[in-house]
């Protein structure tokens, strides 16, 4: 996993960026965030804070504790914790994805959803009634109504290698569901997981940019420019939005 | 019912690059324009937390809110279309710059072959090389014509390039130095020269350095942050309407934005425009503009869209193949494409910009000889360094799960140990390819969708095939190792996955009203006080990006409008 001692460039400060870019300010300049960066003073750089107490953004606004564990353990499968580093479950990726779903992604708020609805030709896409959150409620259920029936207890419950059948049979369609196809639903939920390793931490997921930093990459930086057409590959710290914010 | 309101000269509806590159022009000729935008006011202030991948990649912050209008789709005319719901394919613009700002800059001019493709592909090869259906037809304005308006796009928006070795003849070099060499663009060139191929640096509109434009807008250079395609440029490096063209515009006094102005009808008597009725979709009020002038700025979409509904044209009839609006839908071919893995090299692929590459066009137009191919036209090739985001990218070398400890393992170990090189293919238009009004859904006012039918056929998978087996040769030359993913078979075409927002056709240019909407001054032959701009007007896609060639387009419309203005009416061709 990434060693953030291995630190050879700094990310460049959002005033030294000013200081050093050439900027032109010309009577038609439009660069607003450099303008108004320009009036605002920068505050110190904060050095790396311990992790907080308590995490008072881990809670539920979406899935019941049930629901919550199937998914945190699926999640895990999907990503999991190894030698290179935290899976899905120590990066808060159930969290993410509970907390996308309670918005106006679960709700499918900026998508077509008029009537009528028909069953069209897979190239079509989605064409069902459903929202996400509902998919996610029936694939949920459905994931430990087959872990029941084929091992006799709840998915969360099921030894690694028995949940990873039970996600196969969902990848690969061999399960059947009535309102949606279970590949549908895997694959939603292989999409967030990725998302909740690897967005922002500022949703939830990638804890401590740890997704990031086994990844290499280097979050949100202002400028390449110091690297771009260097050889060499350069490692940094990263920086969240947070970094950004005040 | 609606509210009339003071006439102007000219009104706009979408103010994009199209709408912002006419506003400029004729502003600055003394003339009124009013410029209807459906979206929302944007300016650089609103990226300040714009490197957030998750918003602006995955959550499409900056597109068009599909809940309130979409396009219908389907593969053939014996298939209901169905809305697509979510997005996939393309990615739809919306507010002030419109498409105009989320796009990764890459700025070609199409080949001097596309303006003539018709008389060339005949001249070369006989009418036999044009299959069955195949509706290619020349532009009605040549490259050379086309030229100067270029070179006027290029020096506004202050595109970053070196001269492409097989492309049209150039009157001026381009105004700035081209971007940075990165390790892998020179691997690419290196490779391509091996190979006797002609690699050159992809024009840019990321600027290089900083740069002040003829109409006197400065900005400053592009900082390799790697966030361009799908977001907001924090910096104003990345040239988008609302930091070049609108502000001149603007300046002049003589340019009104309207935000949250939804365009429904173009009004008209006979065939002479009156004006447009819209909706303030922020009350919901009904306006009517009267203007000389109309010019439909609105993308490919709703340039035909809001033509068909305000009954101006001939609707284009796929069965007799008369009629124009609505003809000619083109897309591009993505597939034909390779994916090299390197496992003793690491690259710094978290920074880029959104045109920052290497490319060649040794197959692209007709730079090669076709009379053994199965195919016309061809592809630009590529190998782009836009900044990998960590959600969208992970490349496993094929065989690799999906998920699971051997992915996580696989996407990233090659996270910084892959290169894509890329074909970005050109899209020949059929017959039975082409937009229209849907009969069954509607938009958040009651007005039809615009329905696509389109498909992928055999030309464009033999081009795949083609594209896919030089792209593989050249990631070899660059020493990937043997796990090669090859991307040759091209499916039907798929509207959940991108592909790419270059969506052309529906209201082409032409020499006859009998076969295009628009002469080539993008005026409505059927209505001499209507301009319609935009890549609608590309009576076949090239394999390129359309931005260069759509900037051009717009520049001289602006002139066309200023000369029919001027003699005070009439067909300008």
């Amino acid at each position: 996993m990434a060693d953030s001692n291995n630190v050879k460039e700094q990310p460049v400060s959002r005033r030294n960026f000013l200081k050093n870019s050439g900027l032109v300010l010309g009577s038609l300049v439009v660069g607003g965030v450099a303008g108004s960066l320009l009036r605002k003073p920068e505050p110190p750089a904060q050095p790396a804070a311990p992790p907080p107490a308590a995490d008072y953004n881990q809670a539920l606004m979406f899935f019941t504790p049930e629901q919550f564990k199937v998914v945190d353990a699926a999640c895990e499968r999907i990503y999991p914790e190894d030698e290179l580093g935290p899976g899905a479950k120590a990066l808060g990726a159930a969290y993410f994805i509970d907390h996308q779903l309670a918005g106006d992604w679960g709700f499918n708020a900026r998508e077509y959803m008029q009537a009528p609805f028909f069953p069209g030709e897979i190239t079509q896409g989605y064409q069902g009634r459903l929202k996400r959150r509902e998919i996610f409620e029936i694939g949920l259920q459905e994931m430990n109504n087959h872990s029941n029936s084929t091992h006799g207890k709840r998915f969360y419950e099921l030894p690694p290698e028995q949940q990873d059948a039970v996600l196969k049979a969902f990848e690969t369609d061999e399960v059947k569901l009535t309102t949606i196809s279970a590949s549908t639903f895997f694959n939603m939920l292989r999409a967030s997981t990725i998302e909740g390793v690897y967005a922002d931490p500022l949703y939830g997921g990638n804890k401590n940019m740890d997704g990031w930093k086994m990844k290499n990459f280097p979050g949100n930086q202002m400028a390449y420019t110091q690297l771009i057409d260097k050889p060499e590959f350069v490692k940094m710290a990263p920086l969240s939005l947070r970094d950004h914010q005040h | 019912m609606a509210k009339k309101l003071p006439k102007v000269d000219v009104v706009i509806v979408g103010v994009g690059w199209g709408g912002g590159i006419i506003a400029s022009e004729l502003t600055k000729q003394g003339l009124t324009v009013v410029g209807l935008e459906r979206g929302k006011e944007r300016k650089t202030e609103d990226y300040f937390m714009v490197h957030d991948e998750l918003r602006y990649a995955l959550r499409y912050e900056m597109m068009q809110d599909l809940s309130k209008e979409t396009i219908t789709f389907r593969s053939r005319m014996n298939v209901r279309a169905l809305p697509m719901r979510s997005y996939g394919s393309f990615l739809l613009g919306t507010g002030l710059g419109g498409s105009g700002v989320h796009w990764n800059g890459q700025t070609f001019r199409f080949l001097p072959y596309d303006f003539e493709i018709r008389s060339k592909t005949i001249e070369r090869y006989g009418a036999k090389k044009i299959p069955e259906g195949m509706t290619i037809q020349d532009w009605g304005i040549t490259y050379d014509q086309l030229e100067p308006y270029f070179d006027k796009f290029e020096k506004m928006a202050g595109i970053a390039g070196e001269e492409n070795p097989l492309g049209g003849k150039r009157s001026s070099p381009y105004p700035i130095p081209p971007m940075r060499t990165t390790p892998s663009m020179k691997m690419f060139a290196d490779a391509a020269k091996k190979k006797n191929l002609h690699p050159y640096i992809l024009p840019s509109a990321n600027l290089s350095q900083a740069y002040t434009n003829p109409d006197g807008v400065a900005r400053a250079a592009c900082q390799y942050c790697g966030f361009c395609e799908r977001f907001g440029c924090e910096y104003g490096a990345k040239a988008d309407p609302v930091v070049t063209v609108i502000p001149v515009a603007k300046k002049t006094g003589k340019f009104e934005i309207r935000t949250h102005s939804h365009v429904r009808r173009i009004l008209h008597t006979g065939n002479k425009a009156t004006g447009v009725l819209y909706t303030d979709v922020t009350t919901g009020e009904e306006f009517e503009q009267p203007a000389d002038i109309v010019v439909m700025t609105s993308y490919v979409f709703n340039n035909t869209r809001i033509l068909l509904m305000s009954k101006l044209g001939k609707p284009y009839d796929p069965a007799t193949g008369k009629g124009v609006i609505g003809k000619n839908y083109a897309y591009q071919v993505m597939r034909g494409g390779a994916v090299g893995f390197f496992d003793d090299k690491e690259f710094n692929n978290y920074a880029g910009a959104g045109s920052l590459g290497m490319c060649l066009d040794d197959y692209n137009g007709d730079n090669f000889d076709h009379a053994d191919l199965k195919f016309i036209h061809g592809a630009n090739i590529a190998v782009t360094q836009t900044g990998f985001r960590p959600i969208g990218t992970n490349k496993v070398p094929p065989g690799t799960p999906s998920w699971g400890k051997d992915f996580k393992a696989a996407s990233i170990k090659y996270t910084n140990r892959f290169i894509s090189v890329g074909a970005q293919g050109a899209s020949m238009p059929f017959r039975q390819h082409f937009l229209d009004l849907d009969p069954t859904y509607k938009d958040a006012f009651g007005d039809p969708l615009i329905r696509i039918t389109y498909d992928f056929v055999d030309q464009d998978r033999e081009l795949a095939a083609f594209c896919a087996d030089k792209c593989a040769e050249i990631v070899k030359e660059m020493g990937a190792n043997e796990k090669l993913e090859i991307n040759r078979k091209l499916g039907p075409y798929d509207i959940t996955p991108y592909q790419s927002t270059h969506n052309t056709g529906g209201v082409i240019m032409g020499a006859s009203p009998d076969t295009s909407a628009v002469n080539n001054y993008l005026q409505m032959w059927d209505a001499e006080n209507v301009f319609v701009v935009g890549a609608s007007a590309f009576a076949h896609n090239s394999g390129y990006n359309p931005t260069g060639t759509m900037g051009a387009l717009s520049y001289r419309a602006a002139e066309g409008i200023l000369k029919y203005r001027k003699s005070a009416g009439g067909m300008l061709v």
